[in-house]
């Protein structure tokens, strides 16, 4: 009788393989349950808003009237906070993998690291018993010059706990994201199309915008979108530094609200209707996270074919 | 176009070690010298600071002077970003940008410093560089695709017309076949002995049968051992240094009994 002597060579490894995988599709599955889970919940719970008579939602109109401005609230908070922090972000990761010395880099690395690292409740104190104060003087002078432009139009608050300080507060708070993973993706960036680029007479900021942000530009996204999802979802530092009330397109003033303040500040006292109102706008938070995630996507799918991974 | 490259008195330190000592070289226009010699003998390190580029790795400086037709790229007024607009570089590695298309790999150098280029001049220039690359034919139906989408010789070739897009004085060419197939080796080499009649080119390489067949003239540097720093042994006409070279250590190693 002959036998094959490649067959079952090497069982031990084998076998590792074989746990290796399956824990790695365990992983995933678990990843999978839970968002399932969340998303049924959210739905089960949120049904009774959507069959109930408009008059008995808060507000009296209905659930649209009653989530759209705090979605238009959500919504600006994180997209003040993006605008700065995006920039802002990408400009220190810059200094930080292609202008400072080593050694100070490092340094500045961890401090923005442990930025990340202060829990949200300690910046909405910061916020609401420092920055807020400090911004108060600067909204009075923003009424009175640029008061003709509806995001500035007086009269500003006078504790300057107003929409403006709350994505202030929040582009603080997704810096360190944005900082970190774009700092690493731009010392990802391959020596040989640095030095391709500095080889035909780049300067170092041509270089970097030849080069560097070209190859790093789905980072970027991804690390923008990790600050946005962070930015959308923060819950006690937008509770504690707004002031919140009725939608109004100015910054400086006292008013607008987030989805997730507005769950935070209602949640322990609501039941029935009201928790299935909350519920729903969680459920709203949540679709919004998702387009906004399949847009990111979408927009760096577009550009495949130039990432350099061919 | 093209000039003459005069080194005197050349050290390179990295830090406070010497990597190269002592290189005194003159290097004609319009023709090819190739730089050839042991892996770790400082002929890289020497072709890098003939452009400066030495400078990008940390620690590594230069005594000594290198002149362009008289100009000394080290003058303390000299922007190390001028000398590279007009000294351009091949890599070992293909390195187009892989986030560009062919064309705008070809327009990467012209486009720098914010120089602003009719789309009808960007379109001459494109086909110009390509062709005098050889690369014009294989690449004229897709010049939007990505060119890292191309094949490595290919991508080699796109390198060259990039850099010869921005009509530089000189062509350094750090061993640029090593990481290349036969047939796309050969692509270059012909495309070398078409450069010269325009640009002044200088090529390290590992194979000494490439010098042979490219160069002009033969530089050989060697190293006396490791922590030694390199010098260059003999420089001289190709085939006297292929065929009777004046010192013993060149003859050793261009007859492979180097050891």
């Amino acid at each position: 009788m002959s036998t094959n002597a490649l067959k079952r060579a090497g069982g031990a490894g084998q076998s590792g393989d074989k746990i290796f995988s399956g824990a790695s599709l365990a992983a995933g599955c678990l990843i999978l349950a839970a968002l399932f889970s969340v998303a049924v919940f959210l739905i089960i719970e949120a049904l009774p808003v959507f069959g109930a008579d408009p008059s008995e939602i808060t507000g009296g109109d209905g659930f649209f009237t009653y989530i759209f401005p705090i979605v238009i609230g959500t919504v600006i908070a994180a997209a003040i906070a993006l605008l700065i922090a995006t920039p802002l972000g990408i400009g220190v990761a810059l200094f930080i993998s292609h202008y400072a010395p080593r050694r100070f880099a490092q340094g500045l690395g961890y401090v923005i690291d442990l930025l990340a690292a202060i829990p949200s409740v300690v910046y909405g104190a910061w916020g609401y018993a420092v920055l807020a104060p400090q911004l108060a003087i600067a909204y009075d002078w923003l009424a009175r010059n640029l008061g003709w432009i509806p995001i500035f139009e007086g009269p500003a608050s006078q504790t300057g706990r107003t929409m403006l300080t709350a994505g202030i507060v929040l582009a603080v708070m997704v810096l360190p994201i944005i900082t970190s993973l774009s700092r690493e993706i731009f010392l990802q960036t391959p020596k040989l199309h640095e030095e391709a680029a500095l080889a035909m007479g780049a300067t170092r900021w041509e270089m970097i915008t030849m080069a560097v942000l070209p190859f790093a530009r789905p980072g970027i996204i991804s690390a923008a979108m990790l600050g946005l999802g962070r930015a959308l979802g923060e819950t006690m530092a937008v509770a504690l530094v707004l002031s919140g009330g009725a939608l109004t397109a100015s910054l400086i003033q006292s008013g607008n609200q987030t989805i997730a303040a507005e769950i935070a500040l209602n949640f322990p006292e609501a039941y029935g209707l009201r928790l299935a109102e909350l519920i729903a706008a969680g459920l709203v938070l949540f679709v919004i996270t998702l387009a906004v995630n399949i847009v990111a996507r979408w927009i760096i799918s577009r550009h495949k074919e130039f990432s350099g991974a061919n | 176009m093209s000039k003459r490259i005069d080194v005197k008195d050349l050290n390179v330190y990295y830090s406070k070690f010497l990597a190269v000592e002592d290189v005194n070289i003159s290097i004609d226009a319009r023709s090819v010298t190739a730089f050839i010699g042991p892996s770790g003998c400082g002929k890289s390190t020497f072709l890098r600071t003939l452009n400066r580029m030495h400078e990008v790795i940390p620690g590594a400086r230069v005594e000594g002077e290198v002149l362009l037709d008289g100009d000394n790229l080290y003058d303390s007024a000299v922007d190390p970003v001028t000398v590279r607009s007009q000294i351009g570089m091949v890599f070992q590695r293909p390195n187009p940008f892989p986030t560009m298309s062919i064309r705008d790999n070809v327009l990467a150098g012209v486009k720098l410093n914010n120089k602003r280029i009719s789309k009808s001049d960007a379109d001459a220039l494109v086909e110009k560089s390509l062709r005098g690359a050889n690369l014009w034919n294989e690449v004229k139906d897709r010049l939007g695709r990505p060119g890292s989408g191309l094949s490595g010789g290919q991508q080699q070739r796109l390198c060259i017309a990039r850099a010869i897009a921005v009509s530089p004085e000189v062509i350094l060419m750090d061993e640029p076949c090593s990481a290349l197939d036969p047939i796309s080796t050969l692509a270059i080499e012909d495309l070398i002995n078409e450069l010269k009649s325009e640009y002044t080119v200088v090529i390290v390489t590992h194979n000494m049968q490439q010098a042979a067949r490219v160069s002009d003239k033969t530089a050989f540097f060697n190293i006396a051992g490791t922590g030694k720093p390199g010098k260059l042994i003999e420089y001289g006409e190709t085939t006297n240094i292929f065929n009777m070279p004046s010192e013993k250590a060149t003859e050793d190693y261009v007859s492979g009994r180097f050891g």
